[in-house]
C-alpha cells in the first residue's frame, strides 16, 4: 500500500495542498482540524474528569460513613443506576431525552451534557473505588482517630481519606486513562472530537489508514500523558513505608 | 531445506494464480459457481436489508438481472450469489481485496475512487438537498443564517455543506447525528432546523417518520452525484459484461420499470411509498449511459 501524508496538509474544500500545511493564512486544513479535534477530545476529558473527581469522592465517602443507612442507600443507588447503564445510552438520555422533560435544558450545548454524562458515569466507578479504598483500611484507624477526640468529619479528613486516597491511586489512573477513551462516544451527540474527525476525513479524502493512525496517535498521547501525571503524583505522595511495592523504594 | 525451498515455491505459484484470478473476475465466477455481491444494511431503497440475511433494493434488483446475464454468458447451470453486507468505511477495501466481487449499494462514482476501483454507468443520480419541518419557513440555503443545520457523520455532505457555507456567506451553525436516524431525530426534536443529505435519503426517512407531512424537501440542489455499481479496476472483460447488461436494461425501458418499482409503489417491508420521480439528471444519464465522474456533474 502506499502512503499518502500529504493528505493532512490539503485544505478541507477545495482539497489542494496548502503551501503552508500550519498556521494563519489560507483555508483550514485537516491538520488544524484534526488538531481542534483534539483540543475538543482533551476538553471533554479533562472537565469530565474532574467532575467525576468530585463526584465520585463525595458519593464514595459518603457510602461509608457507620451510622446513617439512608446516605449510604442513596449513594449505592448512584452507583447502581450510572454504573448499570451503557454509556452510550446515557449520553442519548442527556441529550434527547432530559431535554424533552426538561425543556430548561433545551438550549444547553452538547458538549455541556457530554461532559456531565461522562462525568457522571465516571463518577460511579470512581465512587466504587474511593469506598473500597477506605473499605481496605484497618477498622482500628477510623476507632482510634475518634478515641483521639476528632469528629467523623475530621477522621475522614485527616486520618481515613488522605490514607486511602493513596491506595487507590492506580485503579484511579486506569479510570482515567478511561476517559479519554470513552470521550470518544462524544460523536454521537455532535462534538466535533476526534473520533468524529477520524469517521468524518476518511470519508472525505479516502485516506482511512493514514487519518486512523494519527488519530490513534493522539489518543494515545493524550492517555499516556494522563498516565504519567499519575505515577508523578503517585511517587510524590507516597508515604515511605506504606505501601511497599510503590515504586520499591520505601520497604520495610 | 529443499522442502522449504519446495514450499515457497508452491506458494509463490498460488499467489500469482490468486492474484490472476483476482483480476478477471468472470473467471473467478466461472471457476468458483459463486460471486460475492456487496450490499448496504440501510442505503435508503437503493439496497438495504429485509432481516434474516435477506438484501433488496433497487440497486441490489439491478445487480441480481446483471448477475442473471453474466451466468448465461458464461453457460453457467447455477450461479450461486453470496450477499455480503458491507459500509461506508470499509466498501473499497473489501471490493479491492476480493471480499466483495460486485458492489450494489449508494456508492458515488468520484475521481478519488476512481483511483482505487472502478465504476459501471452511472444507475441512479442523487440530489443532496434539505428536508425543513413544513410550518419552518424555510425555502432556500439563504434562509439558514443562524440556524442549526444537521447532518452525519462520515458523509460527503458534510463537504458539500462546508463548501456552500463559505460560497453563500451563509452563517450557520452544524450539528452531526452519528447516522442518518439520528440526524433525522435531530431534525425531528427541534436541534436543527434543517437536515442536509441525499435526496433519496431525505424521502425515506420522511416517508417512514411518524407524521410525513410535517416535514418536505425544499431548496436548492446542492450537489449532483452519481451513484453506480461498484466493482474491481483494472477488469475490463467483467466491466464490459456490466456495463452492457446495464445499457441493455435502459434501452428495453427494464431499468425505468424497476426504478418505479422501488421510487413510485409500496416497498417492503412495510408498504412504505417513496413517491419520489425520477429527476431529469437520471433520464438524461439513462438516454445517455455514461459512467462519468461526480466532478464532470459539477463543472456544468
Amino acid at each position: 500500500m502506499q502512503w499518502d501524508w500529504q493528505v493532512f496538509c490539503e485544505d478541507t474544500i477545495t482539497r489542494e495542498v496548502q503551501p503552508r500545511c500550519f498556521g494563519p493564512g489560507g483555508d483550514i486544513t485537516y491538520v488544524e482540524w484534526m488538531l481542534s479535534a483534539w483540543g475538543w477530545t482533551v476538553s471533554v476529558s479533562v472537565l469530565a474528569l474532574l467532575l467525576a473527581l468530585l463526584t465520585g469522592s463525595v458519593v464514595g465517602t459518603l457510602r461509608t460513613l457507620p451510622s446513617s443507612p439512608w446516605v449510604v442507600r442513596l449513594g449505592n443507588a448512584w452507583v447502581e443506576l450510572f454504573r448499570n447503564i451503557p454509556l452510550l445510552v446515557q449520553i442519548f438520555l442527556w441529550y434527547h431525552v432530559i431535554p424533552a422533560l426538561v425543556p430548561a435544558l433545551k438550549g444547553v450545548p452538547g458538549f455541556v451534557l457530554v461532559v456531565i454524562a461522562l462525568g457522571l458515569f465516571t463518577s460511579a466507578r470512581i465512587a466504587e473505588q474511593v469506598k473500597s479504598g477506605i473499605q481496605s483500611l484497618p477498622r482500628g484507624q477510623r476507632y482510634a482517630a475518634l478515641a483521639l477526640g476528632l469528629t467523623t468529619a475530621q477522621a475522614y479528613r485527616y486520618v481515613l481519606l488522605p490514607m486511602a486516597f493513596r491506595i487507590i491511586i492506580p485503579p484511579l489512573t486506569s479510570e482515567t486513562m478511561n476517559i479519554f477513551k470513552n470521550s470518544s462516544v462524544a460523536f454521537a451527540v455532535s462534538v466535533a472530537e476526534l473520533t468524529m474527525f477520524a469517521m468524518q476525513a476518511q470519508e472525505e479524502t479516502s485516506r482511512g489508514i493514514e487519518i486512523y493512525l494519527a488519530v490513534t496517535g493522539l489518543y494515545i498521547v493524550s492517555a499516556f500523558a494522563i498516565n504519567r501525571l499519575m505515577a508523578f503524583i503517585e511517587r510524590r505522595v507516597r508515604v515511605p513505608g506504606f505501601i511497599a511495592a510503590a515504586g520499591g523504594a520505601g520497604g520495610h | 531445506m529443499k522442502k522449504h525451498l519446495l514450499a515457497l515455491a508452491l506458494t509463490a505459484i498460488a499467489a500469482t494464480a490468486a492474484h490472476a484470478q483476482a483480476n478477471d473476475t468472470l473467471a473467478k465466477i466461472k471457476s468458483t459457481g459463486s460471486v460475492t455481491m456487496g450490499v448496504r444494511e440501510s442505503s435508503g431503497v437503493l439496497s438495504y436489508t429485509l432481516g434474516d440475511g435477506k438484501y433488496t433494493g433497487y440497486h441490489v434488483e439491478i445487480c441480481q438481472r446483471v448477475l442473471a446475464d453474466i451466468q448465461k454468458q458464461l453457460g453457467l447451470a447455477k450461479l450461486d450469489i453470496k450477499y455480503q453486507p458491507v459500509t461506508s468505511q470499509n466498501r473499497i477495501p473489501l471490493v479491492q481485496n476480493g471480499t466483495v466481487d460486485i458492489e450494489c449499494g449508494s456508492t458515488t462514482n468520484n475521481q478519488a475512487r476512481q483511483r482505487d476501483v472502478a465504476f459501471a454507468v452511472t444507475t441512479f443520480i442523487e440530489e443532496v438537498r434539505m428536508a425543513v419541518k413544513a410550518n419552518s419557513g424555510i425555502n432556500s440555503i439563504k434562509d439558514l443564517n443562524g440556524k442549526n443545520v444537521a447532518t452525519t457523520t462520515g458523509t460527503t455532505s458534510v463537504q458539500t455543506l462546508r463548501r456552500h457555507e463559505r460560497a453563500t456567506g451563509v452563517d450557520f451553525k452544524e450539528v452531526y447525528g452519528k447516522d442518518h436516524a439520528d440526524s433525522f431525530l435531530l431534525l425531528e426534536s427541534g436541534r436543527a432546523d434543517a437536515f442536509v443529505m441525499d435526496g433519496s435519503l431525505l424521502a425515506g426517512l420522511i416517508a417512514r417518520s411518524k407524521n410525513p407531512a410535517d416535514f418536505k424537501i425544499v431548496g436548492e440542489v446542492l450537489s449532483v452525484e452519481p451513484i453506480a455499481i461498484m466493482f474491481r479496476k483494472d477488469d475490463p472483460a467483467f466491466k464490459k459484461a456490466v456495463d452492457d447488461s446495464v445499457i441493455a436494461m435502459m434501452k428495453s425501458g427494464e431499468l425505468a420499470k424497476i426504478y418505479d418499482k422501488w421510487f413510485m409503489q409500496p416497498t417492503p417491508p412495510n408498504g412504505v411509498k417513496m413517491n419520489m420521480p425520477m429527476s431529469e439528471a437520471l433520464k438524461q444519464a439513462i438516454a445517455n449511459p455514461n459512467d462519468r465522474p461526480m466532478e464532470a456533474y459539477a463543472a456544468k
